[in-house]
């Protein structure tokens, strides 16, 4: 628990952010009542469950020294595929399966032509940002894909809205950072990651097969992608083509919101879980203070170059 | 009858931090003359040209262009005052055409808009300068020859008319029949009058082309004279007679079995040819100007470089697998001579850089076990007496010295027994050089074999069993150290011997 707290106060910035946007929209007369209700803030944490799991891949690749463009289209792609099974009668197991697959692949992919064809992660993501995306429109014939009825529908809600409990995905994305939180700090796959991402040269120097680990690092980035599908399928109950188109860019802005550089060899699983939860109350307020969409995209907007600009400030005083 | 001399320099001092690259420079070059700057690494060269070229300030001291006071305030002013300066590497745009690349910066234009015909006209002119009136203007300089690029790059600099002109390794990346081309186009702008300062490695190659010569040495004028009274040997001593400290410990030691044996190992471009064998208990020194081919030597053997003939044997060592990952396996270290950039995270704990290579002995299941590695890196900063808060603080706070320790402890912590070490005294405080010194000497007692490459020829001289001398790509020759002084080095490694 001391680890814990002494964990939170290094990664201060995202978490005083997050604290002083949880204040800020408690303190208007419109949201007073609303904002810091239980209720609210499930409604909070379930929005914000595509958009962390995705951040938790997407931390991999960042502390790694790399970046994904096309994760939006993954997701897409991973709802298309999903729901398709599902309209075949495939029960939710296989279905989950197949989704993570159909990410990992993807991932896989992007990976080897990164690792293999020595060009730089943004030109290959941005290449498949296109291509997962048209395969996902292709695979529906360019309409969504609608089925009667699946488990698979329960796990962003609850049976009774109004109950306490959490819906299924929340706890998914919570124990999951917590394993991918052990697997960065406490295993050696984690420390070359951030050897990776730190210098690559001294990397390789050390004997890290980094061609073979980009691989891994993006398959299994791949592999979060394919169950943010999921869940996105889950919660707009159809396989839609056209989703998540963007939602890299609030994704990567969660990781480095969280602290993460940019630069690589930075980042921590709590800081992008942080982030991610930043931008949802920011969503979340906006909403309820009636601010239109476009003022939102502004807000979040700013926030990012606020973000990084004090994160940047912290460091220079540090050094 | 005496005229100004073109350029004068007298007393030029600078410092950088704690390091005086230059104490005392003088230099005196007339119209017309071409004059060879000669001295080993680091004996300040590259400060001086940096000075007159307007890339720094000198801290103290006179310079007078053509008797008037000059002092540059950017290179562009040098440029605009005279002086200009042709680089070792070429810094030619290579997807534009030859033409937009001499007149890149200083286009004819009228309105705003580039005047083609008048470009032209002063592009060929340049060109015709040189002797290379007839090269393609419109063809794209990355698809010309090396010598052909230079040749550009020369007539860019002409463009301004400069009343001396430096030129740093010209030859360094030439072939015999282009580094003639070349000769022939000096001793053309020298016949119009312009000053050309020539500064080469290549003894012989001064000797050819220069008229008069400044020897530096530890940031000083050595000598200086005509060209025609001085004899090889005369500038070899220049360029190295020095105290040598006793700074370099003697252990008693036997080489034993052979360890690393190397037959004919080519890795283009810059490495040709090298044959050599490594015994347990043994300093091998590698000695050689920069770009000879020592680093990638080293590199080749260590599997970085992919080695395009002949063989690289660890012994003990299945053949075959030479990766970097099986090296260390195999119980090879390697120390890179880029501390920054190559051998260390600077952002990452002291431990982790420590660690790197064995992190998965420090735990079970592919965890790893945080105490462990610590323990590991708190015994090396006791033991090395690495400065720093502990093994947690990021390696890039730490002072250079300090930071080779760290890099150097990654190789006894894995631990190797054969070590290749990459200039490791290279930037570093006497006493962490020292200090590194005294490891190396008890790691040969200990039946460890070195490999060394450096450029510091007491410290080669004063650590190693044998040292093996390179000069543009091949090993040349290999002989027990007592075989060796100073001078027969310079000779060897200035392929003038």
């Amino acid at each position: 628990m001391k680890a814990l707290t002494q964990r939170i106060l290094t990664q201060g910035g995202p978490f005083i952010g997050l604290i002083l946007v949880i204040v800020l929209f408690s303190l208007p007369d419109e949201t007073r009542a609303f904002f810091l209700t239980y209720h609210n803030f499930k409604i909070i944490l379930t929005q914000t469950v595509i958009v962390a799991i995705g951040a938790l891949g997407m931390t991999l690749i960042i502390v790694s020294g790399g970046i994904d463009l096309s994760v939006g289209s993954s997701i897409a792609f991973t709802s298309v595929v999903g729901a398709l099974l599902v309209r075949e009668g495939w029960g939710p197991a296989p279905v989950l399966l197949a989704a993570v697959g159909a990410g990992s692949l993807i991932g896989l992919l992007n990976g080897a032509a990164i690792a293999g064809l020595r060009m730089t992660p943004f030109i290959i993501t941005l290449g498949t940002l296109g291509i997962a995306r048209g395969s996902a429109k292709w695979l529906a014939e360019n309409q969504t894909v609608n089925y009667d009825d699946s488990p698979l529908n329960g796990w962003m809600t609850t049976a009774d809205p109004f109950s306490r409990a959490l819906p299924a995905g929340v706890w998914v994305a919570i124990g999951l950072a917590v394993l991918t939180a052990v697997l960065l700090r406490h295993t050696v796959f984690g420390r070359h990651v951030f050897a990776l991402g730190s210098n690559e040269a001294t990397a390789r120097l050390c004997g890290i097969a980094t061609p073979r680990l980009k691989v891994a690092i993006y398959a299994l980035a791949g592999a979060f992608f394919g169950l943010a599908g999921l869940f996105q399928l889950s919660r707009l109950r159809q396989g839609d083509p056209t989703v998540a188109v963007g939602l890299e860019l609030d994704i990567i802005a969660s990781v480095i919101i969280g602290g993460a550089s940019l630069n690589g060899g930075v980042g921590t699983v709590l800081g992008s879980m942080i982030g991610a939860l930043i931008m949802a109350v920011l969503r979340n307020g906006s909403q309820q203070m009636g601010w239109p969409t476009y003022f939102q995209e502004i807000i979040i907007g700013l926030v990012i170059i606020v973000a990084v600009f004090l994160d940047h400030l912290r460091q220079g005083k540090k050094a | 009858m005496t005229a100004p001399a073109r350029l004068r320099l007298a007393g030029i001092q600078k410092r950088f931090g704690a390091t005086r690259a230059l104490r005392d420079v003088s230099l005196e070059i007339a119209a017309g003359e071409v004059h060879a700057l000669i001295g080993e690494n680091g004996a300040g060269k590259s400060t001086l040209m940096k000075i007159l070229s307007g890339a720094h300030a000198a801290d103290a001291g006179t310079l007078e262009l053509s008797g008037a006071p000059y002092r540059p305030e950017s290179p562009h002013d040098a440029r605009r005052k005279g002086v200009a300066m042709i680089y070792q590497e070429l810094t030619l745009a290579l997807h534009l055409s030859a033409q937009e690349n001499i007149l890149l910066g200083a286009e004819s234009s009228r309105l705003g808009f580039v005047d083609r015909r008048a470009s032209r006209r002063r592009a060929r002119a340049a060109l015709a300068q040189l002797g290379h009136e007839s090269l393609d203007l419109d063809r794209p300089a990355g698809r010309f020859s090396l010598a052909e690029q230079q040749v550009i790059e020369i007539a860019r600099a002409l463009l301004t008319q400069p009343q001396v002109l430096i030129m740093d390794e010209p030859t360094s990346s030439l072939t015999q029949a282009d580094t003639e081309r070349l000769f022939a186009a000096i001793a053309r702008l020298r016949a119009q009058g312009v000053s050309i300062i020539y500064i080469s490695h290549f003894l012989e190659e001064c000797r050819r082309v220069a008229d008069r010569y400044t020897v530096l040495k530890d940031g000083e004028t050595a000598g200086t004279g005509g060209m025609r009274d001085a004899s090889l040997d005369h500038l070899v001593t220049l360029m190295t007679g020095r105290e040598v400290r006793e700074l370099y410990p003697r252990t008693d030691r036997a080489p034993g079995a052979v360890v690393l044996e190397v037959a004919a190992a080519a890795s283009p471009p810059r490495l040709r040819r090298a044959s050599l064998q490594v015994r347990a208990g043994e300093i091998f020194g590698l000695a050689g100007l920069i770009g000879a081919g020592r680093t990638d030597l080293l590199r080749a053997v260590f599997g970085l470089d992919a080695l395009a003939a002949g063989t690289v044997c660890v012994v003990g060592a299945p053949d075959g697998r030479a990766a970097p990952r099986d090296r260390w396996r195999q119980g090879v270290g390697f120390l890179s001579e880029n501390r920054k950039e190559e051998g260390l995270m600077l952002g990452r704990s002291v431990a982790d850089n420590l660690t790197l290579t064995k992190l998965r002995a420090l735990g079970a299941f592919g965890f790893v076990d945080g105490g462990r590695q610590r323990a590991a890196a708190d015994r090396w900063v006791r033991e090395l007496r690495v400065k720093c808060r502990d093994s947690r603080q990021p390696a890039g706070e730490l002072s250079g010295g300090n930071q080779q320790k760290v890099a150097l402890a990654r190789l006894l912590e894995h631990p190797a027994r054969l070590f290749l070490l990459d200039e490791p005294t290279r930037g570093i405080d006497v006493g962490s050089k020292a200090q590194i010194y005294e490891l190396v000497s008890a790691l040969a007692a200990a039946g460890k074999a070195v490999v060394i490459v450096s450029s510091y020829l007491p410290e080669l001289l004063g650590l190693c069993d044998t040292v093996g001398v390179m000069c543009r790509g091949e090993l040349a020759a290999v002989r027990p150290r007592a075989q060796w002084t100073e001078a027969e080095i310079m000779r060897v490694a200035t392929g003038s011997a």
